[in-house]
């Protein structure tokens, strides 16, 4: 019953670490393809469980999970690390770089170390670089150390990494929870600009209401999830 | 890709890296080095003499012949009777013979009898003749010439007189001191046994022992002084101990050998000095071999050092690995880095131990050669060094699989969630 206008498709979608209680149980959550979508969830609502699942690193039931067409939970965990590598550009809440790359090669990393990724890039990757620099305004940096960059810098750098291939899935863990709330503005602003550019979907999460009105729509993990007591 | 990543990621723990590679590297230069040192000491010790195709002495052990006549050491059971010697040195297939009439000292340095051949074919390592670096060779009775670290150790120069002691002991009991012998030569160092040696002629020899015939210092009036040895037409040279023999063809040699050693007229050993060193050279090698082990677990230690330091490098690289793994490079990929990085460092190491041991050489090798009389050659690396520098690398490489092994199972934990 896969759509394929739906990126993202959980359909009873449990989910226990081995051994433990069950730490999410969705009935269901679509997200459609090139949607922005608000998820708001605080620490404790299964958030990183189902960040993990989306992304691959964890392994659902099959049947209840599709991400862009494929059954996650069928997939081989490899075949799960080349549809991340693939499709899925995703933005850590802080501390997305390798401290020992310069800008430039912290963003073309992920074409840099899967195939999958490199095939999405047309033409030379230092070109396609350059480009999502720019989009996100960091073109003068990227020669820089990354360790001299502030935070609102430093998160340009893993959303222009997120975006190099225009993957067709973006997830942002609470990418701005570390800015002040100006550049927490400047910065979502970039990032719809160059999401919508390269056509992809975005899920964000953050546990910061306030930018729930920014977004296509806006989902409570808190509510969606029936393990989480209210 | 991957390399440059490995490459960065160890050039961003520089201090770290170059103390692991610097463990590495020692170890290697260990390795090589003994093998080079044990090469250098082999090839040092097969060439001290070189050119001779026979060494001749009375019938006896190979090694005792080579003992006595190339090294100074031990003494011969008996003597060759210079008619025997006259023989063989006009044979036919003979070129030409060196005698050496052994048995006398000075000062613990042994006392050489013997001719002009000696500084006229007498040849070491790869054929270099022996030169004076003064004087001349000595050719009168009571004239001598002190090898080159018989000089420097007694600080004689041209002139000097010098007692000659009868028998080995540094301490004449029985001191030649009315025989005026005195330095007319001294050689150029040549770093083998020929330095430490004083040379002086057959008749010279004869001449110390005249009234010594019958083994016991001469009976009082019958003592025979220097003016009566020089007032003599001939000094009658009866005995030598060892010659050495070269033969008018290469071909001749095995002939030859064969030829004295079944003489009937006195019995005589003939050895053939490269095989002879060899043979003794297989005898002492097992003191090497012993190197080579420990220099072996050196090298373990060294890989050994390197696992800790990637594998304590890894609580501090969780996030790193979390990055890379959102990035979609799974598991096998962060094995790969991390074997990657492990194998790089220990071909850092091998390499930086391989110019180690070049440049030690370089620095040292006329230290080695003055103070021991060890070349040790410089050239391109051998099979066995090659294979050691190989295995050292992937040695390098499998210590990585046990760190890569727990960030794999790190990676998998983690997931995506790693805070440090």
């Amino acid at each position: 019953m896969t759509n394929s206008s739906y990126c993202i498709h959980a359909d009873g979608l449990r989910f226990a670490y081995s051994g433990g209680p069950p730490v999410l149980d969705i009935e269901e959550l679509v997200v459609a393809s090139g949607e922005r979508v608000f998820l708001y969830g605080p620490s404790g609502s299964g958030k990183t469980t189902l960040l993990g699942l989306v992304a691959g690193v964890l392994s659902p039931p099959p049947g209840t999970l599709h991400v862009l067409g494929h059954d996650v939970g069928a997939l081989s965990s490899s075949a799960r690390d080349r549809l991340r590598a693939a499709h899925i550009g995703y933005v850590f809440q802080m501390f997305n770089l390798i401290p020992y790359l310069d800008v430039r090669d912290n963003i073309a990393l992920p074409v840099r170390i899967t195939t999958e990724r490199r095939r999405r890039v047309d033409g030379p990757v230092d070109q396609a670089v350059v480009a999502a620099a720019a989009q996100l305004g960091i073109e003068e940096l990227l020669d820089e150390k990354v360790t001299r960059l502030s935070v609102g810098q430093q998160q340009r750098v893993a959303a222009a990494r997120a975006l190099l291939g225009a993957p067709e899935l973006i997830i942002a863990d609470e990418p701005t929870s570390a800015l002040d709330t100006d550049r927490r503005h400047a910065f979502l602003e970039l990032l719809f600009k160059s999401v919508e550019e390269a056509g992809s979907t975005l899920l964000f999460v953050s546990h910061d209401l306030t930018l729930a009105d920014l977004f296509d729509r806006s989902v409570s993990l808190a509510e969606l999830n029936d393990r989480v007591s209210a | 890709m991957l390399l440059h990543l490995a490459r960065r990621s160890l050039a961003n723990r520089l201090l770290t890296t170059c103390l692991t590679a610097l463990s590495i590297a020692f170890s290697v230069a260990l390795l090589v080095g003994v093998e080079n040192v044990r090469t250098g000491m082999r090839e040092s010790f097969s060439n001290t003499v070189s050119g001779t195709d026979l060494i001749v002495g009375s019938r006896g052990g190979t090694i005792q012949l080579l003992l006595y006549s190339v090294f100074g050491m031990g003494s011969p059971v008996a003597n060759i009777s210079h008619d025997e010697w006259k023989k063989w040195d006009e044979h036919p297939a003979v070129s030409w013979t060196i005698p050496y009439a052994l048995g006398d000292s000075h000062r613990g340095f042994r006392v050489i009898g013997t001719n002009g051949s000696f500084y006229e074919r007498y040849r070491y390592r790869g054929g270099q003749p022996i030169t004076l670096s003064e004087g001349r060779p000595a050719e009168g009775v009571f004239e001598l010439v002190l090898g080159a670290e018989v000089a420097s150790r007694l600080g004689y120069g041209l002139g000097d007189p010098v007692a000659v002691t009868h028998g080995m002991s540094a301490v004449g009991l029985m001191n030649h001191d009315d025989m005026p012998f005195h330095v007319v030569g001294i050689l150029a160092r040549t770093f083998t046994p020929v330095d430490r040696a004083i040379y002086v002629t057959l008749e010279g020899i004869s001449a110390i022992h005249m009234g010594w015939e019958s083994g016991a210092p001469p009976m009082p009036g019958q003592e025979v002084g220097a003016d009566q040895v020089l007032a003599m037409d001939e000094i009658p040279v009866t005995q030598i101990t060892s010659f050495f023999l070269g033969a008018e063809s290469r071909a001749f040699t095995l002939q030859l050998q064969r030829d004295i050693s079944t003489s009937e007229d006195e019995p005589l050993t003939a050895v053939i000095p490269g095989l002879a060193l060899a043979e003794m050279w297989r005898g002492i090698a097992y003191a090497e071999d012993g190197l080579r082990i420990i220099s072996m677990f050196v090298v373990l230690v060294g890989i050994l050092g390197m696992l800790v330091s990637i594998y304590t490098s890894l609580e501090a690289r969780r996030r790193e690995m979390a990055i890379l793994r959102a990035l979609g490079a799974g598991p096998r990929r962060i094995v790969s880095l991390l074997v990657l990085e492990a194998g790089l460092l220990a071909g850092i190491g091998a390499l930086l131990g391989v110019a180690f041991v070049y440049g030690g050489l370089m620095l040292a090798q006329p230290w080695l050669e003055g103070r021991f009389g060890i070349l040790i050659p410089i050239r391109a690396l051998d099979g066995v060094q090659l294979a050691y520098v190989g295995a050292v690398v992937v040695l390098g490489f499998l210590a990585g699989l046990v760190p890569a092994a727990k960030a794999y199972r790190t990676a998998l934990h983690d997931g995506l969630t790693a805070r440090v």
